[in-house]
């Protein structure tokens, strides 16, 4: 890769750099109800959007640099450090550590770009494109089940899936990464709607259960 | 709300897909040919069927991929889904297509024979009749996917 250590912070860019759904930081903080739901925002990542036909030779390369591609829907393949999501049947979506970005010292973008080289796909940074809601508790998956109409009752989603759909009216991909602990990712321009429509979906668990 | 599978990610809310209007409208084999009303009947002349009518759908919230359904327009029984190229299931028996919807080669790839299909047949009439065996074969297979 390119001379990485001059673009340490990318000329200052870093610092200033602001997730979109920070001024939601305080609200999250408030509306989570400990030991029941709590939201938060995780921090910057690194995502590459790729389009290539799994099977083909450069199917391949891109599968070497992260570690498979998921063969089907909901299937989450990858790494050390690198997941891949499956959002068709050629098309990914590779999320890594903020710092694997190669302005950051990194080389995942660049790395992807050179395993496609000039095979028919795409590799796009989408590092800018999602933000990330952590959402997890005893019952996080009752206040998914408000605003999406998949099976998520434990039995069918099972830890380490991953489906692109609809939560509160919006296009998200969800994610499980645990019994009870789900990781969202809505487009940045909806991240102030979800966060909020979240917050109210998780309004009622701060109350005392009723019997 | 309708319960719409997906042949590649199962049953979803309807909500998720988007509607491409009536399938199996053959690209004019030599568009500049056509006179202005036989451009506008290709363009915007469509059946409007009671019954069962065979139509395209872009499963756009997940895999943003396009399939072919057969539906109840009076029931809104949903009784096949079908790749994009391949022939309407309940007429397997009858000849070949001439040509296919052009989203099937502007969307994107699917992994199976369908786009080449659609590409195939969009070129040359010629062609179709060598890629009958094949459309016919995903056509009869497709159903057992389908929902009720
Ligand atoms: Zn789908």
């Amino acid at each position: 890769m390119a001379n990485t250590t001059a673009l340490t912070g990318i000329n200052g860019l870093r610092d200033i750099r602001r997730s979109p759904a920070s001024h939601l930081a305080e609200a999250l903080e408030t509306g989570s109800v400990p030991g029941k739901v709590v939201l938060k925002e995780g921090p910057f990542q690194t995502m590459a959007g790729v389009r290539v036909d799994p099977s083909s030779e450069e199917g391949a390369r891109i599968a070497s640099v992260t570690g498979g591609l998921p063969v089907r829907c909901g299937e989450v393949a990858g790494r050390e450090g690198v997941s891949v999501l499956w959002l068709g049947p050629s098309e990914f979506l590779v999320v890594a550590a903020e710092e694997a970005h190669d302005s950051l010292g990194g080389d995942l973008i660049g790395s992807l770009t050179s395993a496609l080289g000039d095979a028919p796909g795409q590799v796009v940074d989408l590092s800018a494109n999602r933000t990330t809601y952590e959402l997890s508790g005893p019952r996080a998956r009752a206040v998914l089940e408000k605003g999406c109409a998949l099976d998520l009752h434990p039995r069918k989603f099972k830890p380490g899936t991953a489906l692109s759909t609809e939560v509160g009216n919006i296009p998200v991909t969800l994610w499980k990464t645990g019994e009870e602990s789900f990781r969202l990712f809505p487009r940045a321009s909806f991240a102030d709607f979800l966060g909020r429509w979240l917050l109210d979906a998780m309004r009622e668990y701060a109350s005392p259960e009723v019997p | 709300m309708l319960l719409i599978s997906c042949p590649n990610c199962g049953s979803r809310d309807e909500t998720e897909f988007h509607y491409g209007g009536q399938a199996h409208v053959p690209y004019p084999e030599n568009p500049s040919g056509l006179n202005d009303r036989e451009w506008a009947e290709f363009l915007f002349y469509r059946d409007n069927t009671k019954g069962i009518f065979a139509e395209r759908w872009l499963h756009s919230t997940g895999c943003r991929q396009w399939f072919n359904m057969l539906r109840d327009t009076v029931t809104y029984d949903i009784q096949s889904i079908y790749p994009m190229g391949a022939p309407r299931p309940d007429k397997a028996a009858a000849a070949p297509e001439s040509g296919t919807a052009s989203t099937a080669a502007d969307s994107t790839t699917t992994g199976s024979a369908a786009p080449s299909i659609a590409a195939t047949s969009i070129t040359s009439t010629s062609t179709a009749p060598s890629t009958a065996p094949s459309t016919t074969q995903s056509g009869t297979t497709a159903p057992e996917g389908a929902t009720k």
